[in-house]
Order: structure tokens, then sequence, then C-alpha cells
């Protein structure tokens, strides 16, 4: 199982002052740009730091939040592609129905993919439905949009012998010629993130990675098991690493050490739901049937819990969440046990997107969780 | 109801009343709350009543996608139905629906009369000639659209929230971006030669009246009346006042 390290660089600065509501109408008065630059520095710092600690390096994107100030994916891996040697770079990912610029994409993922050497992974994302909103993307076309850029991003990495011709419905160009081309070849592996089993089944159908957020102990067994038979139908081989989950992880010296640095990173999750109501159901980004059942009644966001009963996101204790299977939290033998078992649960695991990072988790604590992580459970994670 | 296909699009229509005919073209929001309006429509007019492709529950074909897809099939609707010289009544999304159709082929059109229509900017890039009403809190949005207490979700039937999200969806579809209007649409408002009677609720708070007045005064025959006591869908809110102004409108002199 490879691992790999997560943080959304927050500006947690800010969210007392904006209260319930983080994303896309908070006033970037809020943020101070000395205190986000240092901010910048030390999640670039931590990340860093996984290339010497064995761990790969995962960032992602989301926009008008002060959640998450990567607006941009690419800048950090850029940052990243050049100061790390060996730890492998997943843009997890790059939102490609919101990005209106389909071959800047592929550009982008080429760049690095060749000044890193060939360690670049491509995340192609849906994006969460408050991204609509930021990048003005109609959200009732979104997944046509999504699978055009795509095949664009996919063609325009793989043709080597000069422009083609590309008018589709959402991106239109003349003379698609792509410099540089990607190191790796055919392309970067491609990596998608899913939710449910019907999206599942798309990336099973391509033989992508798949990364479920999140989804827990009850929910994540369909949606690999959508994966293997959407390959299996293909006639592909859904291996181990085809699959990764994305879940918080605490170490400590002791239980409640480990417990004490996820209960601070869970803030990510905590504060997640923190978007106004109006941007969780933009119209025709999801099936008509569920976005009907929310119109009048928006109920909190809940998590089940593996024995029955669920929980409040909002509010969340780190044992709810270690049941729910969203972290894993302990000292080192607790967090491999936690992570062993649920790798058997979900039929195995190829990849462990580790959530080191987040909320208002101190710079050491970061460097104590990472560096842990790496000596006492990392070489046991291998084995599996 | 009757069924056409025209041009590979399978349309729903709905034909009721006396009278003249008319052809209405619905709004974006609420189908069953307009159904008093349509029906008290049918006290005088024959009305034609097509469901807009998407907003009846079929997706469209994927090279139909512009609001001016939707106004070539009604020209071609109104040639099915042999209206050579026809009236027509369009509601905010319907009124763009009606604008676009006057623009390509004006002498079809005897008559229009369009109740807060979108489809024209007039406002600068930094104006919001139409509220963000996926941006708004809910009640904030609604408090555009109505004057008065707005609809109440709770009441709807899962067959109706269903419908809310779908007409959601489709005015998404066709209006997203440029948002609720189309950038060429108000350089050939002078084609329209029909008399255009405008029709705002004087409250409307998600499509101005201002934009009404600077409509008027860019038709060749075009007159705007405030509806008071209304906010966008004064068929709703103000029935009665509305019918009146219907009746003293363009439209209740076309012949059959």
């Amino acid at each position: 199982m490879k691992v790999w390290h997560f943080s959304e660089m927050a500006y947690h600065p800010g969210w007392e002052e904006l209260g319930s509501s983080l994303r896309n109408v908070v006033p970037s008065r809020v943020y101070d740009p000395e205190v986000g630059a240092d901010l910048y520095h030390r999640y670039l710092d931590e990340w860093a730091l996984c290339d010497e600690l064995g761990l790969n390096i995962m960032v992602n994107e989301h926009h008008t939040t002060a959640t998450c100030t990567t607006s941009v994916c690419t800048i950090p891996m850029a940052i990243l592609a050049r100061e790390t040697k060996k730890a492998r770079l997943l843009c997890l990912g790059m939102p490609i129905a919101n990005r209106m610029d389909a071959v800047r994409v592929a550009e982008e993922y080429a760049m690095i993919d060749v000044i890193s050497r060939g360690r670049l992974e491509m995340g192609f994302v849906k994006g969460a439905p408050f991204e609509v909103s930021p990048a003005n993307s109609n959200p009732a076309t979104l997944m046509e949009r999504f699978w055009e850029a795509h095949d664009l991003i996919l063609k325009a990495l793989t043709t080597h012998d000069g422009p083609f011709n590309w008018e589709g419905q959402h991106f239109q160009y003349r003379q698609v010629n792509v410099w540089p081309r990607p190191y790796q070849q055919p392309h970067p592996p491609v990596w998608m993130t899913v939710a449910s089993p019907g999206s599942a089944a798309e990336g099973g159908a391509r033989g992508h990675v798949i990364a479920s957020l999140n989804t827990g102990y009850l929910r994540t067994p369909d949606i690999f098991e959508s994966y293997r038979k959407a390959a299996a139908g293909a006639g592909r081989e859904a291996t181990r690493d085809r699959f990764a989950y994305l879940a918080i992880v605490g170490v400590g010296e002791t239980d409640e050490e480990g417990k004490r640095r996820a209960h601070q990173i869970l803030d990510y999750s905590r504060t997640t739901p923190r978007a106004a109501a109006q941007f969780w159901f933009p119209p025709g980004y999801t099936a008509n049937e569920v976005t009907a059942q929310k119109l009048y009644n928006r109920s909190p966001l809940m998590i089940p819990l593996r024995d029955g009963g669920e929980f409040e996101m909002q509010t969340g204790t780190v044992d709810e969440f270690v049941n729910a299977g969203v972290a894993f939290a302990g000292n080192p033998d607790t967090v491999f046990e936690q992570i062993k078992e649920f790798n058997e649960h979900v039929g195995g695991l190829g990849h462990l997107l580790m959530m080191g990072q987040g909320g208002h988790i101190s710079h050491e604590d970061t460097v104590g969780n990472l560096t842990l992580f790496s000596q006492e459970v990392l070489p046991r994670l291998a084995a599996l | 109801m009757e069924k056409f296909e025209l041009a590979g699009v399978s349309l729903d229509v709905e034909v009721l009343g006396a009278g003249p005919p008319l052809l209405y073209l619905h709004p974006e929001h609420y189908g069953q709350l307009h159904a008093p309006f349509v029906a008290r429509l049918a006290e005088s007019w024959t009305v034609y009543a097509p469901r807009h492709p998407g907003f009846d529950g079929r997706r469209p074909p994927a090279d139909f996608r512009q609001v001016g897809d939707i106004a070539y099939l009604y020209l071609d609707l109104l040639g099915r139905l042999g209206l050579d010289s026809a009236a027509v009544l369009g509601a905010s999304f319907g009124g763009w629906v009606a604008l676009e159709m006057a623009v390509r082929e004006p002498a079809r059109l005897a008559a229009l009369s369009l109740i807060a229509p979108l489809g024209v900017k007039l406002g600068g890039r930094d104006d919001r000639d139409f509220a963000d009403l996926s941006a708004l809190p809910d009640d904030e949005a609604a408090g555009c659209l109505f004057v008065g207490t707005p609809p109440d979700l709770g009441t709807f039937t899962e067959a109706e929230l269903i419908a809310v999200a779908r007409d959601r969806q489709f005015l998404a579809y066709y209006g997203w971006k440029p948002y609720l209007h189309n950038p060429s649409l108000a350089r050939w408002l002078h084609r329209v030669t029909a008399p255009v009677h405008l029709i705002w609720g004087e409250a409307d708070r998600f499509v101005a009246p201002g934009l009404g007045e600077g409509l008027a005064s860019r038709l060749l025959a075009g007159r705007l009346d405030l509806v008071p006591g209304a906010g966008h869908y004064p068929q709703i809110e103000r029935l009665d006042a509305t019918i009146a102004a219907l009746a003293a409108g363009p439209c209740a002199g076309v012949g059959g």
C-alpha cells in the first residue's frame, strides 16, 4: 500500500471570523497575505518533508474558500516537482469540467511530469457542487463537459505527430499540439475521485485509479465492488493499485496523542459542510430526484456509524469518525490495526490518501504525525 | 394534449379553450401554479401551450441547446398548426423564446404580450440585469420572484418537487452562460414589427421593471404596463389584473 500526504492548505485563521459560511461568498479582506504567505511556505515544507519520509504527495484545489487556499493545484505541484526527488505527485485534482481551457490542463500536467522526471499522477475530478459558482460552469451539462475534457486531454498528451483538430460540444481547437510531451508513456496515470457506485463504474470501465473520499466503512465496499464489476465487464483486471481511499490520520506516541492530532485535523471534515445552503445543489448537478428531496428540507450532513446510527459531520468526535471509517487515530499499533481492518473490509486498498494536516494542527504536530507514521506504520503497510 | 414531431423533437402541446388562437410560452418555474392563469386564458382564447424541450422531462437532442432552437421549433409548430399570423404570449423564459421568434420571422407574429421577459441584457458588464437566483439564500431568491408569500415547497408533491428541480436544470441548460440572455438579441429588436405589450410586476426583483422600460423604448410598438402588488409572476400573484391587462393588449385584437 502506498501512502500519500494530503493537506488543503487551509486558511484557518479566518474560520472563527467567518462563522457558518466558509465558502463562495466570504470576503477576501479576511485573508491576511502575510499570514497566508507563512502558511503556504509551512504547508510546502511539510510536503517537502514527505520526500525524506518515504511518503508521496497529494494536492487538490478549491475556490473562493478559507478551507483550502490551493486554488490552482498545479502551482504547489510545480514547486514540489523541483523541490522533491522521490515522492510521486498526485493532483487530485483538476476539476476539468470547470476549467474552460482543457489544452492548458494538458500543458500544465505535461510540464510537471517532465520537470519531476515522470512522477506525476493526473487526477480528473468532477468538483464539489459549491465549485460550480466560482467557475460559472454550467451545472446542467457538467458531466458531458467532464468526459469531453477527459478525452481531449488524453488525446492531447498522446498525440506526437503534430496538430489535430477538435471541434466538440464544449471545447474547440483547430491546432492541438501540446509541448512538452509527457515524460511517462503513454501518459501519467489517471485518477478519478468517486463518491458513488455509479461514478466508480465509470472509472472501472476505463481502468483509471479511483479515489473514494471519506466514504467510510459502510459505503466504500459497494463503491469498490462496482468498480470491479465494470472493470470485468470491460475485460480489465481490477488490481489493488486501482483503489485509493482518503482518510484523516492522526498518529501519536500514545492513543491520546494520536487522537488529539486527529481531533485537530478533523476540523477539515467539520468545516466542509460550512457552505451556504444554496451552493449545495446547483441546477442539474445532481439527479433531479435527489435534488427534489433537498429543496426545502436542508438537513445537516450526516455520517453513518458502522454499527448503526449516524452523527453530524460538523460536530463529530474522533471516536465517531474512527467508528465510521473516516479517520484512523491512535498510537502506531492502533492505527495500523485500523487501516488493516479497513483494507480487508473493502477488499484491498492500493493507496491510502492520508490527510496528515488539517484544521488548526500546528507545524510541529504535523511533522510529528508524518514522521511517526512513516517510521512506525508505513513499513507495516508495505506488506498489505 | 396533442403530440407533435418537429425536426426530430417530440413536443407535447396542451390545447384548451375557445376563441382566437394564442400561443402561450410558459416561464421557467412552478408549472402547476400557472394552471389557474392558463385556465383563465382559455376563457378568451384557444390556447396552444407547448412544454419546452427538457422542461417536459425529455432530454433535448445534443445539438438543441439554444433558446433560438426553441424559437425555430415553435415557428415550425405555428406552421404545423396553420397559424400564419399568430398572437404570442410569453412569460419570463417563454418571453425570451417569443422575442427570439419575433426577430427571426417578424411577419409570423401578429401581436406579442410579454410578461417580464428574460433574454435581453441592457445593463453594463458589472450590472446584474437578472438576479443570480442560484447564488442567493432560498428566502432571498423567493423574495426576488414574489412580493407576497412565496410558494411553500413543503406542500408540493414529490412529482412537483422533481419538476422544480428539472425546471431549474433546464433553465441552466439554456441560460447559464451568458446568464439568461442572448448578447446579440438587443441589437435586432427593431426587427419586431408586431405591437409588443410588456407586462411587469411592479415589485419584480428578479428582472427589475427598469429593463421593461428599456425594452419598450427599443421596440417599434412597445408599451409597458406595471402590475402593482406583484413580483416576477403577476399571473400568479395578481391574476385578475394580469388577465385584464392582457385583455386590453394587442393579443386581444388578433382574430382567428
